[in-house]
């Protein structure tokens, strides 16, 4: 790598980190701008109990040394202890949690990429004949459905009117359904995007060179076309990673995965702000994070982008 | 064949055929002079539009919904807020025992078009609702996001140097933060400030809503102040602005009159492309209850509802989830119509 290519990754890490810390700060000092006391909202406690769980979580003190507390632990994973959850740090719920959905999120993006590129290649080829308006027709109906109408579709179908799939997400079998509602949305956004890049790809100089020497149609399409249209879809990982984690909350929610997705909401719905606040930053720093390895990988896919 | 016939002719020779110089008939005059007038490009780009059958079906389909929404709440005879207990879950015109005897008796009564809910409350007037709702948030998200965009992006463009630098890495961080996570925060936040607020807009329009605003305000606006910021930097170098500028026209007369006209493809495009995700964000945490406030309905919390009866009542999430189908699909072909017809060269 040469020394351009490694000032702009420092750039692109210092704005990634950058953006990380305003993540934490915004979410700091929104969620302590709301003026409920965290355990206000619980069963009706004695002012002297709220004062002393106020000073056990450190709320007595001024809000900049909060602050400062507060990010010192974030740099060390600890999002303090949860209000809703008596006995259990943010940090330990949040690792229980990420499995599930780390499983689910990692397929489905996985499948998405996979058979949007698919699909993607097989319009491009087939443009203007029946593949590809088959395709067109299913991606712009896809991409037109948000994830709660998918799922609950999904759930409709296969577990109540065909009886193949359970409505749990922890029964075997049980991870199908809400996979597959977090990977149709991006694969038919990967397709539609794969589809235009071939096509630009397609109609280059350089591809009528390789066929005008006699390059065999199947190592053009593979090796001069598909390497190069592949791009484009690279900078949709970042934006792919937030769909899926925010999407999880419905999806899990939907299927009843103890996931992080339904841990958010279920902080949500208990007023759980030390949970709120870590999950978000926990899943904004996943997002930024994905941003900024895409945004490398793109730069090193395609070394004729000019490094600005 | 007819060359044949023509005889040989010495290429210096100059014998002409009189026949082409004889002079025009009034008629040949007529035809010479140019009856098309200059197409301006909105001109253009609508013709454009108009000729594409999808886009022009999409029109029809959003004024279409847009219509249901908002006249028939004035005339319908149920509103979204009346429970009747011995109407719950009934089947699309279905009457409960208490209607059936009514209508017995000779009484007309309204059916009710896509039966009851769980409280029920006629369910065609809460979806027709919810379309409402999801169709004011998409507009207005779409005016915010010009509104922010345009004066933020015109403004980066026109000054360049110093001033564009700092503005596009104020747009850079924006552009970096997780739009949906900070609404969902915001929303969270101001629960406790709404429900507690005297406005009566405010408490009607619930958190979620109201969030959606102040985000879209803050965060949503720096994709088109991007766009116009390019458009603006590369007009700039134009001749006719130099020109204008010559004679002493102000900063502020040449983006009105110049900068802003020659972005409007632009504007336009990304205002449509903006209008279903605002309807998704807001769907979306309608169904997660951080959304409009009960009993208030929107498409998401009707999907959400209608999750408890699934099994048994299905129709109650078919209908809203076919009425934001139709929506978000109608404004995501009307944006790549409009994106064929007002940007040319983006045309596959």
């Amino acid at each position: 790598m040469n020394s351009k290519f490694l000032v702009y990754m420092l750039k692109r890490l210092g704005m990634a980190l950058l953006t990380i810390f305003l993540v934490i700060a915004i979410t700091f000092f929104v969620m302590h701008a709301i003026p409920a006391s965290p355990f206000s909202s619980e069963k009706a406690k004695s002012d002297a109990v709220i004062k002393a769980l106020e000073i056990k979580y450190g709320f007595d003190k001024p809000l900049g040394v909060q602050f400062m507390n507060y990010l010192w632990g974030v740099l060390h994973f600890d999002f303090g202890l949860s209000t809703a959850w008596v006995g259990f740090t943010v940090s330990g719920l949040i690792v229980n949690a990420f499995g599930y959905s780390a499983s689910i999120g990692f397929s489905a993006a996985l499948i998405a990429i996979i058979l949007g590129v698919l699909f993607g290649c097989l319009a491009a080829l087939n443009r203007g004949r029946w593949p590809d308006k088959i395709i067109q027709v299913v991606t712009t109906a896809l991409v037109s459905m948000p994830s709660f109408v998918v799922a609950t579709l999904l759930l409709l179908t296969f577990s109540y009117v065909w009886k193949v799939l359970p409505s749990m997400g922890t029964q075997p079998g049980g991870m199908v359904m809400p996979i597959l509602s977090l990977s149709l949305y991006p694969m038919a956004y990967i397709t539609r995007l794969q589809r235009s890049s071939m096509l630009d790809v397609l109609s280059a100089d350089y591809i009528r060179t390789a066929r005008a020497k006699g390059v065999k149609s199947s190592k053009v399409i593979y090796k001069h076309a598909l390497k190069n249209a592949l791009t484009p879809v690279i900078t949709y990982a970042g934006p792919m990673m937030a769909y899926i984690l925010t999407g999880s909350m419905v999806v899990e929610n939907i299927f009843s995965v103890p996931g992080l997705g339904r841990l958010f909401t279920n902080s949500m719905l208990r007023t759980d702000y030390m949970m709120i606040m870590g999950v978000t930053i926990f899943l904004a720093a996943m997002i930024i994070l994905m941003n900024f390895l895409s945004d490398v990988l793109y730069k090193v896919m395609d070394p004729r982008i000019d490094l600005a | 064949m007819q060359n044949e016939k023509i005889p040989f002719k010495n290429p210096f020779s100059l014998q002409v055929d009189p026949e082409l110089f004889k002079p025009a008939t009034e008629e040949e005059k007529a035809q010479q002079i140019q009856t098309r007038e200059s197409v301006s490009f909105m001109k253009d780009a609508l013709r454009r539009l108009g000729h594409n059958r999808i886009a022009m079906a999409c029109i029809v389909v959003i004024l279409l919904i847009a219509l249901i929404a908002f006249i028939v709440p004035e005339f319908y005879p149920y509103t979204y807020t009346k429970q009747d207990v011995s109407a719950k879950y009934l089947a699309p015109f279905h009457y409960s025992a208490k209607e059936q005897a009514k209508i017995d008796k000779g009484v007309s009564i309204f059916p009710h078009i896509m039966g009851t809910d769980a409280l029920g409350r006629d369910y065609a007037i809460r979806v027709i609702y919810g379309t409402r709702i999801s169709l004011l948030v998409g507009i207005f998200s779409a005016l915010i996001v010009i509104l922010v965009g345009i004066i933020y992006g015109s403004i980066s463009g026109y000054f360049g140097g110093r001033v564009d630098n700092i503005m596009m890495r104020i747009v850079d961080i924006i552009y970096a933060l997780p739009d949906v996570l900070i609404v969902i925060l915001l929303s969270v936040a101001i629960k406790d400030i709404v429900s507690t607020s005297k406005n009566v807009l405010i408490t009607k329009l619930g958190a979620g809503m109201v969030s959606i605003f102040i985000v879209f305000g803050l965060l949503y606006w720096v994709g088109m102040a991007r766009q116009v910021r390019g458009q603006i930097l590369s007009i700039k170098e134009q001749e006719y602005v130099l020109a204008s500028r010559s004679i002493g026209a102000s900063a502020a007369r040449i983006i009105r009159k110049h900068m802003i006209p020659n972005c409007v493809s632009v504007i336009i495009i990304v205002a449509a492309m903006q209008i279903p995700s605002a309807i998704f964000t807001e769907s979306f945490l309608s169904f997660l209850g951080l959304g409009v406030s009960i009993p208030m309905p929107s498409l998401g919390s009707l999907a959400s509802d209608a999750r408890a009866g699934l099994n048994s009542y299905p129709f109650l999430l078919i209908y809203p989830a076919m009425s934001i189908f139709m929506i978000v699909l109608s404004f995501n072909l009307l944006g790549n119509g409009l994106r064929d017809a007002f940007d040319p060269k983006l045309r596959s």
